[in-house]
């Protein structure tokens, strides 16, 4: 069990190694000239060569991918090329926005969704079961930001201005500010769960012990709660967890969408203004929150279940 | 399971369920407006027929003074074009590579899987980010990007239905008598995983065209002046209130063309999976 942990544990980390090869050669090694793509067609070549300098951009491309590694690793990946400011400084707070976001999002719509896909296994093939069906199969195909502006239509225009449309503070992020975003991003992750939910459940609900549980004369409330649903959690995990990793990039768009002062935004803006050390850290941040969201769940689910737990070696 | 099905008697079977209808319907309605839009269209979309947000023709004219009937028209085509190609690159690639890693296993399948996992690591649209932030936002570029990502998904997939075609009996025959790898692959392991890969391909276009239609809405897709529905929604959102049209209209295509596709996608993987007893009923 504790040898299994430590394999994914190492395995995790080899793939950020790649990630970040990735990240580099995706940025630096990518034909075209770096320099000239950062200031535009006009700059002046003591500037190109400035600037070459500066990114150390004529070394070659193993020892420029070894100082860029150097520098994450103490984390001082160096200066953003748009205000100057260490990204460690400038991206901070930042990842303290995006995380209160992700985790509200994860915290909202985990438990509804699982309620949601009970509710309706327990239902099966009644009004409300088939309302639940093509209202999720509806939510899972709309892109987020599709969801993000029929939100702001509904709630921050025409006669219901409830709640702000895009954010416009200055760095510190109030309630108000989080209700859109972690709404949208709820409906963009709940259906999954929710549609998981109902086919484990409904596999659950056919099964022996729960025949067994109600022909003992259980109360069926007593049924689902005790036996049913602690049954279809493990499997339900996996989707959960693959539905929160998902929220790493899914906040990109949100966050671009409501201005929202987070990780995902600032990437957008940092790819827009050709921000090299920026979009380099912010691409290999959200890679890791990624893999890290992945690798917890792959822990859990290996806890939460000792089926898996032994048939994996 | 898998049984060899011409994709065309699946997409009947599917047909017969009402959700794969409506689906078909909806796609129908807005493939129809994309490519007869341009011909229908008052304005060429790059003319400037009011002042901004001004409000004189039918939906109004959008931020630079350019009729939003026009650009509305004209925005679709493109999307569509590029959401194809790059399904068709991330499915044809990703099918490729799971039935090479499923047939012949070992250190192919090892490799196929790993690096698989390394691009797995990136969500999609920060790989295309990435990818867009120093090449620049190139049409070409995109098609890639967004294929590839979804190229190790489709072949983990492919991989496995793959896996359970190679046991049987007619693929064992085909390698007794001597027949070529690569023609035991399309001539007896494809027709056979053609379900899954139906459903995949309902799904990645799906998906595409959502991350196209993201990218141009985060500005780093298709350019201005380009009509287009994703950049439409991001050129037009600061005047919600005053114009509604020129951001309503888009969004309305974009959703009735992600629901429609996903619904026949549903419906195709229903009838792959046997409308029998499944877990997905």
């Amino acid at each position: 069990m504790v040898r299994l942990a430590v394999k994914r544990l190492v395995f995790g980390a080899l793939i950020l190694w790649a990630v970040s090869v990735v990240v580099f050669l995706a940025t630096a090694a990518l034909p075209g000239d770096t320099a000239q793509a950062i200031l535009g067609r006009e700059a002046t070549p003591e500037r190109l060569a400035a600037l070459r300098l500066e990114l150390h951009l004529d070394d070659p491309l193993v020892s420029q991918y070894f100082s860029w590694l150097g520098g994450l690793l103490t984390f001082d990946p160096g200066r953003s090329l748009v205000n100057g400011l260490p990204v460690a400084e400038f991206v901070g707070p930042r990842i303290v926005n995006s995380l209160v976001l992700m985790l509200t999002a994860a915290v909202v719509s985990t438990p509804l969704a699982m309620f949601l896909g009970t509710w309706s296994a327990v239902r099966r093939d009644r009004a409300a079961d088939h309302v639940t069906a093509v209202v999720t199969l509806v939510l899972a195909a709309l892109p987020e930001f599709v969801v993000g502006i029929t939100l702001v239509i509904v709630f921050a225009t025409g006669p219901l201005r409830l709640l702000p449309a895009v954010y416009v503070g200055t760095g510190q992020v109030t309630f108000v500010d989080l209700v859109l975003p972690a709404l949208t991003l709820v409906l963009a992750v709940g259906p999954y769960i929710v549609r998981m939910m109902r086919a484990t459940m409904i596999e659950v609900l056919e099964s022996e012990y729960v025949q067994q549980a109600r022909l003992k004369g259980l109360p069926e409330r007593t049924v689902l709660l005790r036996h049913a649903v602690p049954n279809a959690v493990g499997p339900v995990a996996q989707v959960v967890a693959l539905q929160l990793a998902w929220l790493a990039g899914g906040v990109v768009v949100v966050e671009f969408l409501f201005r929202y002062p987070g990780i995902g935004y600032a990437l957008v803006d940092a790819v827009n203004n050709r921000d090299l050390p920026v979009v380099q850290a912010l691409a290999l941040l959200i890679a890791a929150l990624y893999i890290v969201v992945n690798l917890l769940a792959d822990l859990v689910s290996l806890v939460a279940n000792p089926r898996v737990r032994t048939a994996i070696r | 399971m898998t049984a060899a099905v011409a994709p065309a008697s699946l997409l009947r079977t599917a047909a017969r369920t009402g959700r794969t209808r409506v689906g078909l319907v909806l796609v129908a309605l807005v493939v129809l407006t994309a490519l007869l839009g341009p011909l229908v269209a008052p304005h060429d979309p790059t003319d400037f027929v009011g002042v901004p947000f001004g409000r004189d023709s039918l939906f109004g004219a959008d931020n630079l003074g350019r009729d939003v009937l026009s650009r509305f028209l004209h925005g679709g085509q493109l999307l569509l074009v590029l959401s194809i190609a790059a399904t068709v690159v991330g499915v044809g690639v990703g099918t490729a590579l799971g039935m090479v890693a499923g047939y012949r296993g070992g250190w192919r399948d090892e490799l196929i899987m790993r690096i698989g996992d390394v691009v797995l690591a990136f969500p999609q649209v920060v790989l295309a980010l990435l990818f867009v932030s120093i090449a620049g936002p190139k049409v070409w570029l995109l098609v890639t990007v967004v294929g590839l990502s979804h190229a190790p998904r489709v072949a983990r997939i492919m991989r496995d239905a793959t896996l359970m075609v190679v046991e049987r009996d007619f693929v064992k025959a085909a390698e007794v008598t001597g027949t070529r790898r690569l023609r035991i692959m399309t001539g007896e392991i494809l027709p056979n995983v053609t379900g899954p890969l139906m459903v995949e391909l309902g799904l990645r276009l799906t998906y595409s065209i959502g991350l196209i239609a993201a990218l141009s809405f985060l500005g780093l897709g298709l350019q201005p002046p380009t009509a287009d529905w994703g950049l439409m929604i991001n050129e037009n959102r600061i005047a919600l209130t005053v114009q509604p049209w020129a951001v309503v209209l888009p969004v309305v295509a974009i959703a009735v063309l992600t629901i429609g596709t996903n619904l026949v996608t549903d419906g195709l993987a229903r009838a792959s999976a046997g409308l029998g007893r499944g877990v997905e009923r």
